[in-house]
């Protein structure tokens, strides 16, 4: 029986548990629901928790410990001298095993031993599975009958259900914080694989990048070098040139919004801008790499300068236009959040509109303001697909807007796309830049926040 | 209507002419109609306290007098209202320079989050009024002398105006209001927000301001209207029911819903 099956009938229980144990507690009332310490729907709730959660722990205990245990019981069913086989072989010769069982391909001659093996190995795990459905759903019905049986007027069935849920919640936000420690955990070994072969200094401060390892010494182009300042040039020059773009165009568009412009009018311009943060990135990609970039190339051309057909201009100016929402979305916020009182305030001092806006409310909303530009420029940092398709992958060190640049997102993707070893500098650098980014949006972020809190603070 | 003969019938009250006048105000919010035809004089070098019970429409006239509904959507305000004889609802009416002469504190103490001089400096910066540093710090100086805050915080002036105590936070939004040197102060509900101590203090500010500046006070407390007012205004229900001297108004209203209110048989 599949494990969906076995939950869709736990649930059924568990629901049947909920009627039981509020019919139970109405009788147990007396007709008086109200001599009850609880409503009646929290008897129900405990019957169905008592009923749902031992059986979905017996089953998640199962799902992790019965691979092993089937596999351990496989071993000890072979002849001595297959067991007797160095580690490696013998995981090859279980694989084989195992996929026989599931009726997969399998990758040697199949012998009446390995048949034997195979069919002892299918049916301990069908005998198995067939126990963990008939102890799952036995634990159920019984945790159902202790349950009722022990629902009284006296039992404290709210205060036991509350306890319990929120204990599910904790489990369920401790399994996000684990997910990104586990993420950063990941990113931080491969990246100490990495600093073993290259030192950190030469990473860090080295100004050459061209990241390739030679399998001989004799090799044309073992010349690896893994300096990736011209990556961070590269990433902060783009980086500047979308918040040269985005900030202008987002506050003045922000200020317009939530200063001037008449409530039907902000009603149809905010969510036509928040549509920008909906384009997906490689629509803006190709936008850089086909029309901007083309476009600003014709035009330096005609200006007589040189222009690199992937520069750092297009995707820079593409960028900003992407991260434009983000900062006129949430200045808008802030600047909307500043009190009445304070606008009532100025005017009624004799301030003009534009004088309460530049004196008054911009620097009331300016933390705010800075937190969004902060949370715009970590995504500016972080994005990927426009600078892929429109920055270029050349690692050249320049302040030229007009040359092609590449940035950390950048050579992350070339670094990991297709085959590669997971052995060899080359790769691993991916990691250690990965983690430099993460370190970098993560304090850019952390910043941006903090700063917002403290804003939002003063005014609620 | 009997509150249009009372308005009209001079008033011993009325020593000087007076400063600011209403004729026929009515005001509308959209379809509602929030004041009905008020006619009122606000006398120059008084303090003249609007009570009523909360919708009467006392903090909306309040607020025509410096034209400060002109920023609430939909709200439109017809009839005369001027100052010194000029009509403030006339078209090309300077706004900036009407607010300038008529100041406003408000109900909750509202300072910027600047420093305190900054806050006091705001408005004469604005106008242009100080020539040189020096001018301007005196302006300040005085402002808060006459606000009664100069000795609590002349330490720091440049300390933020938002870490003063409530009390303290309304004295300096009255001082923001009299550095532009304005003629009349309207003041909405200014110790709704204090405690009695912070209120007794403000109160006697006001008294103290009336020799210099026409005041008028919106309040839902009648002891405090009788204790800083020349001069009452009773509305009830967007209309203006009654007005006259303080005294003889608490202790002997011509109209029966004044009675009823000072009473506190409701509102």
């Amino acid at each position: 029986m599949n494990s969906f099956l076995l939950i869709a009938i736990l649930l059924v229980l568990a629901s049947v548990g909920y009627q039981f144990g509020q019919r139970r507690a109405r009788s147990v009332s007396g007709g008086h629901p109200s001599t009850l310490h609880s409503r009646p729907q929290y008897y129900g709730f405990y019957v169905a928790l008592w009923c749902g959660i031992p059986s979905v722990l017996l089953m998640a205990l199962w799902l992790i410990l019965e691979p092993h245990v089937a596999e351990w019981m496989l071993i000890s069913n072979l002849p001595e001298d297959i067991q007797s086989l160095p580690e490696d072989r013998l995981s090859l010769l279980l694989n084989d095993v195992k996929n026989l069982a599931s009726g997969n391909i399998v990758s040697r001659e199949v012998d009446a031993s390995l048949q034997a093996a195979a069919d002892g190995y299918a049916s301990v795990r069908q005998i198995g599975n067939a126990a963990m459905t008939v102890v799952a759903i036995a634990i159920a019905v019984l945790g159902l009958a202790f349950a009722r049986k022990r629902i009284s007027p006296e039992l404290r069935a709210r205060n036991l259900v509350e306890r319990t849920v929120s204990v599910l919640m904790i489990i369920a936000s401790t399994i996000a914080i684990l997910t990104t420690i586990g993420i950063v955990m990941s990113l931080l070994f491969e990246a100490m694989r990495f600093f073993a072969r290259v030192p950190w200094y030469e990473f860090l401060f080295g100004l050459e990048w061209s990241p390739q390892t030679a399998l001989r010494a004799d090799q044309v182009g073992a010349s690896g070098a893994f300096g990736a300042i011209p990556l961070f040039a590269g990433t902060l020059l783009i980086t500047f040139i979308a918040m040269c773009v985005a900030v202008p165009i987002g506050l003045f568009s922000a200020i317009y919004m939530s200063e001037y412009a008449p409530q039907r009018m902000r009603a149809i311009v905010k969510p036509m801008l928040e549509i920008l943060a909906g384009v997906p990135t490689v629509v803006y990609g190709f936008f850089a790499a086909l029309t901007v970039a083309p476009f600003i190339r014709r035009t330096g051309e005609s200006l007589g300068m040189t222009v690199s057909s992937e520069s750092a201009l297009a995707a820079g100016v593409v960028m900003g236009i992407m991260i434009i929402p983000f900062v006129s979305s949430l200045s808008d916020d802030v600047m909307n959040a500043v009190p009445r009182a304070l606008r009532d305030g100025a005017f009624a001092l004799g301030a003009t509109k534009s004088e309460t806006i530049k004196q008054v409310i911009f620097p009331a909303a300016l933390p705010g303001i800075v937190g969004s530009l902060l949370l715009a420029m970590s995504r500016a940092i972080g994005e990927t697909m426009i600078v892929v398709m429109a920055a270029g992958l050349a690692a050249n060190l320049t302040a030229d807007p007009l040359e092609a640049v590449t940035t950390v997102t950048v050579q992350i993707v070339t670094l990991l796309v297709g085959d590669q070893e997971f052995d060899s500098a080359k790769t691993l650098a991916a990691f250690a830049l990965g983690l430099v980014l993460f370190a970098v949006t993560l304090t850019l972020n952390v910043i941006a926040l903090n700063v917002v809190r403290r804003y939002r603070e003063k005014y609620d | 209507m009997e509150a249009v003969a009372e308005a009209a019938a001079p008033s011993p009250a009325l020593r000087n002419s007076p400063k600011m006048t209403s004729r026929k105000t009515d005001v509308y919010y959209g379809e509602s109609q929030a004041l009905r035809d008020v006619d009122l004089d606000i006398g120059e070098n008084q303090v003249t306290s609007l009570i009523g019970p909360s919708g009467c429409g006392k903090s909306t006239f309040l607020r025509c007098l410096n034209r400060m509904n002109d920023v609430i959507d939909g709200c439109r305000v017809e009839g005369e209202i001027t100052l010194d004889g000029i009509d403030v609802y006339r078209s090309g009416l300077d706004v900036v320079q009407l607010r300038a002469r008529v100041g406003m504190v408000f109900q909750k103490p509202n300072p910027f989050p600047k420093s305190i001089y900054d806050n006091i400096a705001y408005g004469p910066r604005l106008h242009g009024i100080a020539e040189s540093k020096s001018e301007l710090d005196d302006i300040v100086e005085l402002s808060l002398s006459r606000a009664g805050l100069w000795e609590e915080v002349k330490d720091r002036l440049t300390s933020p105006g938002t870490g003063l105590s409530g009390g303290q936070q309304q004295r300096l939004c009255i001082a923001r209001a009299i550095a532009v040197n304005p003629e009349v102060i309207l003041m909405d509900e200014p110790c709704s927000a204090l405690d009695p101590i912070a209120t007794a203090k403000i109160e006697e500010l006001i008294d103290e301001l009336r020799q210099n500046f026409t005041i008028v006070i919106v309040t839902h407390s009648m002891q405090q209207a009788a204790r800083v007012s020349q001069k009452t205004a009773f509305f009830h229900l967007g209309n203006l029911v009654e007005v006259g001297d303080t005294e003889q108004l608490f202790t002997n209203p011509r109209d029966e819903r004044t009675q009823g209110y000072i009473t506190g048989r409701f509102g």
